[in-house]
């Protein structure tokens, strides 16, 4: 695109959100403990010494968005941007040391809705930045991981400690990680059983037309039922399972826990995983196939050889979207008892402890982004693989 | 037609099935002997769909409104800036699961009936927002220019040449959108939110096994019927065309 606008209405948008976020809504909540919802503390109350660099930042934000977008001034908004939510979240953890410092402190200072918004426009406003510089995939990560990367010093050094949401972890530290790990497992053996069922259910619905029209009418009912109804459904029958037969009972299978939540999440799985499979086989084209055998290819080096790297990017597709909603399912599996990172998002809902949620939501959020991104980056790999000279 | 033989089934066996569940408690007293209140009587299950229903279709028509004029919006001259933001935040709120919306809307607006209203709509625009972009992308560029060498307004050209060419994708990511927001829905209960949702988490908290197998039965009955139903329309524009 050689014309290039004068003005950019999207910086615009998103930096004047910024401003009425930091000037109308409470950047912090200050409570005196953790069962009291806390008073509203603003962006504007803050403004000691140098800490009206934020604002500058944010109104330079907007003016950006006058000018004409060259290169520099992109980077420079990109730059901005990112200082500025580093920023915010420095500012945060400062106030929060004045006002309950200590880990004894049994004050409360959390982040307000000013904060969360100014983040996620700030992390907008880099988004269009890059892309309005044609900024490969390799650059966006690279951008990316230097921000992740710098918050996480902030965390790890303690910075932070005094934020309410970091309390709480400091409180439940030593199985935070065993439920990660549950977490991870449930989705891992969910995942390992989609695959194993669904590679093969998409093998047979490509080889023979009649599995197709049996599979994908059962796997579309599937795919329909809530999340937490499937989970019910399969309650009864697996504790009458167990019930009758006990040694199914020791093996862990019972109505409540990993059993159900496993075989449920791996039922959601297999119509993604089908799909991309069949589909994946049926855009080999028959030249291609017979031009492998007339090479001389026998049956099982045509599919390694040919069949195999064509497919896979259509495949993993399909494992993208099952291993993605995966993540987010097994959150909710904690409701009938299977653990993982939704049991502290729930334990949060149900003792109205809004830091819990978060420290609860916000891993759940990360790992389904991170594992999207994984695959994301598998698929192009396993593109260029299929298409080298594309 | 075959949707609409299996719609004409299933939506009679919800309606029975509601009305008929607050009468079996001797069966499922023969099923779970050991419950004390085998059927859930706290809300009448008819009342719950209802509510059910409600707040799923409310949702969703917020979620179709705002969805279709922003989809509409960044494929216009006036929204194409924003067409790549718009395009980036669908592709990465797809990996941020439904429950983690409806449990961030908590602290904003406190319990019971408005997060759930809030996290259904705001999850439910993604994929109207996809399915409208979708939608008018397929269009040609032939039929757009043909419309325009026709002497067609802008506005026409929408209404005569793109709405019907892009509606059955548009009408797709709206029934994602429904079916994704009836099963959001049921989780809404543990926000404080009445639905059909309500006897399962009851059921959970209490061990009742019952109560968690009538409300998983009629939740899951819904979601089909509704899906039936999209499936029928879907026939009827695929078949207009």
């Amino acid at each position: 695109m050689s014309w290039r606008p004068r003005i950019n209405p999207v910086l615009a948008l998103l930096a004047g959100l910024v401003l009425l976020a930091l000037v109308g809504l409470p950047f912090l909540r200050i409570a005196p403990n953790r069962l009291v919802s806390g008073e509203p503390a603003y962006f504007l109350s803050m403004l000691a010494g140098l800490n009206g660099w934020m604002f500058l930042a944010a109104c330079a934000l907007l003016v950006a968005a006058l000018f004409r977008q060259s290169r520099l001034l992109l980077i420079l908004v990109l730059v901005t941007s990112a200082a500025l939510a580093i920023g915010l979240l420095w500012l945060a953890a400062s106030q929060a040391q004045l006002d309950s410092p200590g880990e004894s402190s049994i004050g409360r200072v959390s982040l307000g809705s000013a904060f969360w918004i100014c983040v996620a426009m700030s992390a907008l406003i880099a988004s269009d930045a890059l892309q309005r510089l044609f900024a490969t995939p390799l650059q966006k990560a690279a951008f990316g991981f230097l921000v992740v990367a710098v918050v996480w010093i902030m965390f790890a050094s303690g910075l932070c400690d005094n934020l309410s949401i970091m309390k709480e972890y400091a409180n439940r530290s030593d199985g935070f990680l065993a439920v990660v790990v549950r977490h991870l497992q449930i989705v891992g053996l969910a995942m390992a059983f989609t695959l194993a069922i669904g590679l093969t259910l998409g093998w047979a619905a490509h080889t023979h037309k009649k599995v197709a029209g049996i599979v994908f009418p059962i796997l579309n009912v599937v795919q329909t039922i809530p999340s937490i109804a499937l989970f019910g459904l399969l309650m009864a029958p697996l504790a009458w399972l167990a019930a009758r037969w006990p040694a199914m009972g020791e093996a862990g299978i019972s109505g409540v826990g990993l059993a159900p939540a496993v075989i449920a999440l791996t039922l959601y799985g297999l119509l993604p995983v089908v799909r991309g499979t069949l589909a994946g086989l049926q855009q080999v084209s028959r030249a291609q196939i017979n031009a492998a055998k007339a090479l001389g290819f026998q049956p099982l080096a045509v599919l390694q050889h040919v069949a195999v790297p064509l497919a896979l990017p259509v495949v993993l597709g399909g494992v993208r979207t099952a291993a993605v909603a995966a993540v987010g399912l097994a959150a909710v599996t904690a409701l009938i008892g299977a653990g993982g990172l939704g049991s502290i998002m729930f334990e949060g809902l149900f003792s109205n402890a809004q830091d819990v949620v978060l420290l609860g939501v916000l891993p759940i959020i990360a790992l389904g982004v991170l594992v999207d991104a994984l695959f994301r980056w598998l698929i192009s790999l396993a593109a260029r693989q299929a298409r080298p000279h594309a | 037609m075959k949707a609409l033989h299996k719609l004409l089934g299933a939506a009679p066996l919800l309606a029975a099935l509601v009305l008929v569940l607050p009468h079996s408690a001797p069966l499922f007293s023969a099923l779970f002997p050991q419950l004390e209140r085998p059927v859930y009587v706290q809300e009448s299950f008819s009342w719950l769909l209802g509510q059910h229903a409600l707040l799923a279709f409310v949702s969703s028509f917020v979620a179709v409104l705002i969805g279709t004029a922003v989809g509409v919006g960044v494929t216009r001259r006036v929204g194409q800036q924003f067409k790549p933001l718009v395009e980036s935040v669908v592709a990465v709120s797809q990996a941020i699961p439904p429950v983690a919306v409806l449990a961030l809307s908590v602290p904003v607006v406190g319990f019971g009936e408005a997060p759930a209203l809030i996290a259904l709509s705001l999850y439910g625009l993604l994929p109207v927002v996809q399915g409208t972009m979708g939608g008018l992308r397929e269009v040609p560029q032939a039929q757009r220019n043909a419309a325009s060498a026709l002497g067609l307004s802008l506005l026409q050209a929408l209404r005569c040449v793109e709405v019907p060419l892009a509606l059955p994708v548009w009408l797709a990511g709206v029934r994602t959108s429904v079916i994704i927001n009836i099963s959001t829905a049921a989780i809404a209960s543990t926000v404080g939110a009445k639905t059909l949702g309500s006897p399962i988490i009851v059921g959970l908290s209490g061990f009742n096994t019952a109560y968690v197998l009538q409300g998983s039965v009629l939740v899951a009955l819904l979601a089909v019927v509704v899906d039936l139903a999209f499936e029928v329309v879907a026939e009827r524009v695929a078949w207009q065309r």
